[in-house]
């Protein structure tokens, strides 16, 4: 039976393995594609159980962090799972219809998922495109996009997820919730951006985990995570990285753009 | 008057006017010449900048001509710009992909293809100009309907919708490099 073979791909080695990286995902279809070719399933014969049980594993990471995107996540989880659990149940075969053909549960979500895999290669195509203006330059072509775009030094932003990874190295360097501690310190959001603000008063740039050493446990860094991502949000901090799973370092934004108009 | 003087003319318009030129446009400037005649000077343009090792070459772009600097120059021309390079999120070139393939469609088609939400991304890219509202679907609830502008072919260098790679060539593509999803793409140098 080919979901009892493909399963034991997915043993417990391969778990811990797989834990190691969040990548950068635009939904549930980017994630789930994702699954399927680093497990190197057949996208016709999706083993419902691992894919899914992998699926939630990411799930819990993302909803750990509070983040908006684990709403259309969550839709796709309970698909996976109904999909899944149709096909443990007894296929009933319609004797009006006088065909005992039944569609697959899963032949929805493949159409999707590969349907989602054509356009998001020819987003590529596009990408690989002589983009105006990044390319080829034409005689006085200013679009708004490139009016929007302050001069600015070219270092790349980073992605959310890979926020999220370094986010995930320090979470695993906290010590696991000790039992017999009893109460809670409270720390706030607010408290952590101003702790954080003054931390980076007069620093050209820290690095992201520097933030973290505070303090090792799970609400302090959760709340400085917030926090970070809050001072984001508000454009007073940048966060940059000059190579993929390379350093991240976090600047303020506000004391920059202090420095531009002082010269 | 000779082809090498029309020549001249048609290449000093196209050279002072900042969009992309139709054939028509360029007939109806310079009514005193032939169609066929511009046509030809377009044409012997083109291969004189190709031929002549210029830093320049005429395009066809968003249905018209226009003159673009060289691809391999962009590093230096970048210095003359304030601007950071164009650049696109991952989410809002999915978005674009699926309108310039599937227009017209809605929202909500757009949002079933890529499985989340996308009216972020749809309003910067209405901001950005390279998408538009095209009218309103006639079902319940009337929702808009979005295209791809003429920006957006003139932002990717592309001389009509026609000219975008068919999904058959993307196949193809994906199935050459199936085993290594991160590879470049060698493509659009066939042209």
């Amino acid at each position: 039976m080919p979901e009892s073979t493909q399963s034991q791909l997915f043993d417990e080695k391969d778990n811990i393995a797989y834990q190691v990286r969040i990548e950068a995902f635009e939904g549930p279809l980017a994630l789930l594609l994702h699954l399927i070719k680093k497990n190197e399933v057949d996208i016709y014969n999706i083993p419902m159980a691992a894919i899914s049980r992998q699926y939630l594993d990411y799930l819990d990471v993302m909803q750990e962090l509070n983040l908006d995107v684990a709403g259309e996540f969550l839709v796709m989880a309970s698909t996976l799972i109904q999909i899944k659990s149709q096909m443990l149940l007894p296929q009933i075969t319609d004797p009006a219809l006088d065909d005992d053909r039944i569609e697959d549960p899963r032949a929805e979500l493949v159409r999707r998922l590969l349907d989602y895999e054509r356009y998001r290669d020819a987003s590529i195509l596009l990408a690989a495109r002589d983009v105006l203006e990044r390319d080829v330059f034409a005689r006085n072509f200013v679009s708004a996009e490139f009016d929007a775009f302050p001069a600015e030094e070219t270092l790349p932003e980073i992605e959310i997820f890979e926020l999220v990874d370094a986010f995930r190295r320090i979470l695993a360097k906290a010590p696991r919730e000790s039992f017999h501690e009893v109460g809670s310190e409270n720390i706030s959001i607010a408290d952590r951006i101003s702790d954080i603000l003054e931390f980076l008063q007069g620093k050209e740039a820290v690095e992201f985990e520097e933030l973290f050493a505070g303090s090792n446990t799970r609400e302090y860094i959760v709340a400085s995570l917030l926090a970070v991502l809050e001072l984001c949000r508000l454009r007073m901090i940048r966060i940059l990285q000059f190579e993929t799973y390379g350093r991240i370092l976090v600047k303020n934004a506000v004391i920059q753009s202090a420095d531009t108009v002082m010269e | 008057m000779n082809a090498a003087a029309i020549k001249k003319i048609v290449e000093s318009i196209l050279f002072v006017v900042d969009t992309p030129l139709s054939l028509d446009r360029i007939c109806t400037i310079l009514e005193e010449f032939g169609r066929d005649d511009i046509r030809m000077a377009i044409d012997a343009i083109t291969n004189d900048c190709n031929c002549q090792e210029r830093g320049i070459e005429l395009v066809q772009v968003a249905g018209g001509y226009q003159f673009r600097s060289r691809p391999e120059f962009a590093d230096y021309i970048r210095r003359l710009k304030k601007a950071k390079p164009a650049r696109f999120t991952p989410s809002a070139l999915e978005t674009l992909a699926i309108i310039a393939y599937r227009q017209p469609l809605t929202r909500a088609e757009i949002e079933y293809l890529r499985g989340v939400d996308s009216g972020g991304i749809l309003k910067s890219l209405l901001d950005k100009k390279l998408i538009r509202i095209i009218g309103k679907k006639d079902i319940p609830g009337k929702p808009l309907i979005y295209g791809t502008t003429r920006e957006f072919m003139e932002t990717f260098n592309l001389k009509d919708l026609a000219s975008l790679p068919t999904l058959r060539e993307i196949e193809e593509l994906a199935e050459s490099d199936s085993d290594d999803e991160q590879a470049p793409l060698p493509l659009l140098e066939a042209e």
